[in-house]
C-alpha cells in the first residue's frame, strides 16, 4: 500500500468508529453551543459589546472545543489497546500521524461548520463570509497539527485530559491572536489586504508545525 | 576546573557590573533612577532565551542520540531557564510601574512573549513529571523543548503585530544608548551569562551524582 492509502485507511477507521459511537462530534457540538449561550449571558445583549467580543468568544470556543475533541483522539485507541495494534502494523509512524490529523480535522470542521452559522444567528453578525471561513479552516489546521502530537503524549501521562490544554494553549497563542484579529477585521467587513499579514502568520504556523510534528511524532508513540 | 574558572570569572564580572550599574553609569534623564533596572532586566530576558536555546539543542541531541547526558543538560538548562524567566517577569513590571503607571502592559511584545515562554517552560516540567515512566517523561519533555523553541519566533511576531493596534512602548531604543550605558549593559550581560554557565555545570554534575547514588543504592539492594 502506498503512504496515502494507509493514511486514508486510518482516517476511515476513525470516521467509522465515530459514526458508530458518536463520541466526539455530537458531544463537542453540544458543548460548543452551550459556550455560545453562556457567552451571550456573560456579555449581555448590547450589539456594540457583541461586536467587540464576538471574535474573541468565537476563538475561545473553538480552542476549547479543539481541546475536547483532540483529547478523545487517542483515548479510545489507548483503552482498547488499538494503538499497539496500529504500531504492530507494517505502517510508518508518520502515516499514523497524518491519518489522525485528517480525522481530527474532519471532526473539527464538521463541528465548526454547524457552530459558525449558529454563532452568526445568535450574535447577529455576518460571520458566514468567505474570509471568516478561510480563517477558520487555516487556524483549525494549526490546532490539529500541534494538538494531535500533544494528544498522543497526554494519553500516556497520569493526568491525561489535564495535560493537553497545558501543552496546547501556550503553543497556539500566536494563531489565536492572529485568528481573533483577522476574524474581527473580516466581520467588520475589511478587505482581504487588511488582514493578509495575519493570514500569512497562520499559514506559516500551519506549515512549520505540520513539518515539525511530522518529524518528531515517531518519538512520541514509540514504546 | 572549568567550574572554578567560571566561578571566579562570574564573581569578578558581577562585582564590576554592580559597580557600573550603581556608581559608574549616569542616571538616565527622563526615566530617572528606575532606569537602572534595565541592566538587570535585559540580562534576565537574555538568559531566558539562552536557556531555552540550550534546552532545544539538548532535546534534539537526546532524541537523536538517546544518550541520557543530553537530557540532563536540557533538563538542567530548563530549570535555570524558568528561574530567569520568572525573574524577568518580576523585574519587568517593577520597571513598568513607574514609567507607564501600570504593572502590566499587554501592548509590550517582549513582556507578553516572555509570559508565554514561562508557560511553555511550565509545560516542559509538567509533562515530564506526569509521564508514566521516567524515560517517557524525558522524551515528552524533549518534544516540548523542540516545539516550544520553534514557536518562540512566531509568538514574538504575533505579539509584535498585535502591539501595532496598541500605543507603541518606548523601552528598547538600543540605537540611542549612550556609550557608558552600553558598556554597563554588556558587562552585566556577560556577568549573568557566566553565572548561567556556572550554575548549569553545577546542576549537571549534581544530577550525575544523583544518578550514581541511585544506581549504587540499587546495587546494594
Amino acid at each position: 500500500m502506498s503512504f496515502w492509502r494507509k493514511v486514508i485507511a486510518i482516517t476511515e477507521k476513525d470516521a467509522l468508529s465515530e459514526l458508530r459511537t458518536r463520541e466526539i462530534i455530537f458531544s463537542v457540538l453540544v458543548f460548543t453551543l452551550l459556550v455560545i449561550v453562556i457567552f451571550n449571558f456573560a456579555f449581555g445583549t448590547s450589539q456594540q459589546v457583541i461586536v467587540l467580543v464576538a471574535p474573541g468568544s468565537l476563538w475561545v470556543t473553538f480552542a476549547f472545543a479543539g481541546i475536547l475533541s483532540l483529547n478523545r483522539a487517542f483515548i479510545p485507541e489507548k483503552e482498547q489497546g488499538c494503538l499497539e495494534g496500529l504500531m504492530a502494523c507494517p505502517i510508518s509512524r508518520e502515516a499514523i500521524y497524518v491519518g489522525k490529523i485528517l480525522s481530527s480535522l474532519l471532526f473539527m470542521l464538521i463541528i465548526e461548520a454547524i457552530a459558525l452559522p449558529i454563532f452568526a444567528v445568535l450574535f447577529n453578525l455576518p460571520m458566514l463570509s468567505l474570509p471568516v471561513i478561510v480563517i477558520t479552516v487555516l487556524t483549525t489546521i494549526g490546532f490539529v497539527a500541534v494538538g494531535t502530537l500533544f494528544s498522543a503524549m497526554a494519553v500516556n501521562t497520569k493526568a491525561r485530559e489535564m495535560v493537553l490544554p497545558i501543552l496546547f494553549l501556550p503553543i497556539v497563542v500566536p494563531i489565536i491572536i492572529a485568528a481573533v484579529e483577522a476574524s474581527g477585521l473580516a466581520i467588520a467587513g475589511a478587505p482581504w489586504s487588511k488582514f493578509a499579514s495575519w493570514l500569512q502568520l497562520i499559514l506559516a504556523f500551519d506549515v512549520i508545525f505540520l513539518v515539525v510534528s511530522f518529524l518528531i511524532f515517531a518519538f512520541v508513540i514509540e514504546e | 576546573m572549568a567550574r572554578k574558572i567560571l566561578l571566579w570569572v562570574s564573581l569578578a564580572l558581577m562585582v564590576i557590573s554592580l559597580y557600573l550599574v550603581f556608581v559608574y553609569v549616569p542616571t538616565e534623564k527622563e526615566m530617572g533612577i528606575v532606569q537602572r533596572i534595565f541592566y538587570i532586566m535585559v540580562p534576565t530576558g537574555w538568559l531566558a532565551m539562552l536557556s531555552f536555546t540550550v534546552v532545544f539543542l539538548g532535546s534534539i541531541l537526546y532524541l537523536v542520540r538517546r544518550d541520557n547526558k543530553w537530557d540532563i543538560l536540557a533538563h538542567s538548562s530548563a530549570e535555570l531557564g524558568i528561574v530567569f524567566t520568572t525573574l524577568a517577569l518580576i523585574v519587568g513590571p517593577i520597571w513598568a510601574k513607574p514609567i507607564w503607571g501600570v504593572w502590566w502592559d499587554w501592548g509590550t511584545p517582549r513582556l507578553t512573549s516572555t509570559l508565554v515562554l514561562w508557560f511553555i517552560y511550565l509545560a516542559y516540567f509538567m509533562v515530564r513529571s506526569l509521564a508514566t515512566e521516567e524515560s517517557r517523561g524525558a522524551r515528552f519533555a524533549a518534544v516540548v523543548g523542540i516545539v516550544g523553541f520553534v514557536d518562540i519566533p512566531i509568538i514574538a511576531l504575533a505579539t509584535t503585530l498585535w502591539q501595532g493596534m496598541h500605543p507603541p512602548a518606548l523601552i528598547f531604543q538600543e540605537s540611542g544608548l549612550a556609550p557608558s550605558m552600553l558598556l554597563t549593559l554588556i558587562v552585566s550581560i556577560a556577568a549573568f551569562t557566566a553565572l548561567y554557565f556556572l550554575l548549569l555545570l553545577q546542576r549537571v554534575s549534581m544530577k550525575n551524582a544523583e544518578i550514581e547514588i541511585q544506581s549504587l543504592q540499587e546495587l546494594g539492594g
